[in-house]
């Protein structure tokens, strides 16, 4: 059979594995992203609208992080979480939780990097403005970001697409155990090396799916936001 | 009931190592407006700012009802709006953005909606309520800026140069709102502008500032009869084109030398040194040079031809060549009895109370109006009212004659 066609039948059929494989991709690769926007959308903004002696520098590690090679962060995961690294003792190498950690790592800066170039284009006049009317110091912030919801929208997308695509730190990391590490894009590196063409088609064609629908959904997202005030 | 509502003492704010606003005291009463006015780069802004507590200053203190720190930034941000010259708005309706302050400030949204209505109505911007805030012209955004802080009854209003991105009819329009609706709205006024006809015609107060620090403050009379310097002698209309050498100091009483013209005068300097003299053009009293000496009082006196005549409406500006060389303004019904034309003669006669002496290093300022008739009319005396008819402007007093008086 078609190798295409084979790969759109383990799609629609629900094949167990396929589909074990997606499920822990979208697991490990949410969670990774929830995580990261957690800590990069802060420092961003933080380090976006604020004036402070080290800004350069900090604004210049930041960047740097956009450069990680994802390989080099799986190596330095790999060093940190092995037997005999620093955290060895949490016998944490070889789980979707080291492949989360070192995710955070490769979109964390992604995420910190876009919303600081956004937030630092955001006047000072409007944080005055809404101070000047009453708001609190959260509520004039959470009003300078609006101002670049967009931006911060991309900001989350860019920081996925950095990890759904990335197969080098988790294979380093995750160690491809099936059932437990194994996420699309090693699976593809597996399948295609053991000639079995029609998976790693079908993991191929999930895997751009899935980056189109959410990065559609966070587009969706960003224009909604922009037609919608805050509430009252 | 407190006599002064915010304070700001020994007031010290510096950007990268350059200080850019020394004060030692300025205070802003209950129930005035207060106008803050300099040229620009004079820190005006940046006084509001710290006035406003939303910026630190590098040394001093801000107090309002006589408390500072957190409580005092507290109770400003409860109790104060502002209009800046580039107001921010968010996307959305314009009654969104009037009423944002009032959802800052928890107001319930039925009472909130009404409050919208009725501030838009007052500032004749309701059929505005449902606009997109983006359609709006300058003009109309500026009153839709000044109804958002308007409709939070702020006791403070701070108005940074809400009128200098406005033309003037848009301009004329806002002014006439602050008037009618800002100052029966908010109990005290902080107006920043670089405009001198608005601190002239609005405020109560006037504090000029120059470089950082403030130069005079009073009401617009004391400023006009008693300018302490060069720039705020020409802030108030006032010639300087007169430069002398001081012949006699008595007190307060110079005796200058001016072009071979000696003319009695009020400052302060030493004998022998050099001067600047300024006048108002309107303070000069013309008069046929036939009139008998003997029935002139004025210690001032000098004899000059027209040399440039300009008609400003009702009034008539002249080029007066001596020595000295200077400018009169009169009205037109008296240009026309004394036959001032280009070549005339005629007597100049002015108080010497109404010429103020300043050492001649002294600053003139860099001086700049929004308007480029402002100063002509400040030159003049004379201010363009909306029906195009010129009209005097109106200090409360006077020193001297009434202008365009003639002898």
């Amino acid at each position: 059979m078609d190798p295409l066609l084979e790969a759109f039948r383990l799609i629609v059929s629900g094949d167990l594995e396929v589909w074990r494989v997606i499920l822990r991709s979208a697991q490990i690769s949410g969670s990774a992203l929830l995580i990261a926007v957690l800590i990069g959308l802060p420092i961003g903004a933080a380090v976006g609208l604020s004036h402070f002696r080290f800004r350069g520098p900090t604004v210049a590690l930041i960047n740097t992080g956009l450069a990680l090679p994802p390989v080099v962060v799986g190596l330095v995961v790999f060093l940190l979480l092995s037997r005999s690294g620093p955290l060895g003792q949490l016998e944490l190498l070889y789980s979707p939780v080291a492949m989360v950690f070192a995710q955070v790592i490769i979109a964390g800066p992604y995420i910190a990097a876009v919303t600081l170039a956004a937030t630092e284009s955001v006047p000072d006049d409007v944080r005055l403005q809404a101070r000047a009317l009453g708001a609190g110091r959260i509520r004039a912030l959470l009003l300078q970001l609006r101002e670049v919801r967009t931006s911060l929208v991309a900001a989350v997308a860019a920081g996925f697409g950095a990890i759904i695509s990335e197969v080098g730190a988790v294979m380093i990391v995750g160690g491809n155990i099936l059932g437990e590490t194994r996420v699309m894009t090693t699976a593809i590196v597996l399948e295609t090396q053991r000639g079995n063409f029609a998976a790693a088609i079908a993991f191929g064609i999930v895997l751009l799916l899935a980056a189109f629908y959410i990065n559609a959904l966070l587009l969706l997202l960003g224009w909604r936001a922009t037609r919608r005030p805050l509430p009252a | 009931m407190d006599t002064e509502l915010l304070v700001g003492e020994r007031i010290r704010h510096s950007y990268g190592g350059k200080t850019v606003l020394d004060l030692e005291r300025i205070a802003l009463r209950p129930g005035e407006l207060l106008a803050v006015l300099g040229p620009n780069g004079a820190g005006k802004s940046t006084l509001l700012r710290v006035l406003a507590m939303l910026e630190e200053p590098t040394s001093g203190r801000v107090t309002f009802h006589g408390r500072s720190g957190k409580p005092a930034e507290q109770g400003l941000r409860a109790k104060s709006a502002a209009v800046f010259q580039r107001p921010h708005f968010w996307r959305g309706k314009v009654s969104y953005n009037v009423g944002l302050g009032l959802s800052f400030r928890r107001v319930p949204v039925p009472d909130a909606k009404a409050r919208v209505t009725r501030i838009c109505e007052l500032l004749k911007i309701d059929h505005l309520l449902n606009a997109d805030i983006d359609t709006l012209s300058g003009g109309e955004a500026q009153r839709v800026a000044l109804a958002r802080a308007l409709v939070l009854r702020p006791e403070i209003l701070f108005l940074d140069e809400p009128t200098a991105n406005l033309d003037t009819a848009a301009r004329a329009g806002f002014r006439q709102d602050l008037e009618r609706v800002a100052r029966q709205r908010a109990g005290s006024v902080l107006l920043i502008t670089h405009d001198r006809n608005e601190a002239f015609t609005l405020a109560d107060r006037i504090a000029v500032l120059v470089d950082g620090r403030l130069a005079q403050l009073g009401t617009a009379t004391e400023l006009y009869e008693n300018p302490v310097d060069p720039y705020i002698a020409k802030v108030t209309g006032a010639e300087l084109s007169l430069r002398g050498r001081v012949l006699r100091a008595e007190g307060r009483t110079l005796l200058v030398d001016v072009d071979g013209t000696q003319l009695s005068t009020v400052g302060h300097a030493g004998e022998g040194a050099m001067v600047k003299v300024a006048y108002r053009p309107e303070d000069l009293i013309l008069s046929s040079p036939d009139l008998a000496i003997g029935e002139i009082s004025t210690r001032n006196l000098f004899f000059a031809t027209v040399r440039e005549r300009r008609d400003i409406g009702g009034l008539v500006r002249l080029r007066l060549v001596g020595p000295p060389e200077v400018v009169a303004v009169v009205t037109r019904s008296a240009a026309e009895e004394l036959d001032l034309h280009p070549s005339a003669r005629v007597s100049v006669r002015i108080k010497a109370t109404a010429l103020h002496t300043y050492p001649a290093g002294e600053r003139e300022g860099g001086f700049e109006s929004s308007e480029p008739e402002a100063d002509r009319e400040a030159a003049s005396g004379v201010t363009a009212t909306e029906s195009g008819e010129p009209e005097r402007r109106q200090p409360a007093e006077v020193v001297g004659d009434p202008p365009g008086r003639t002898g």
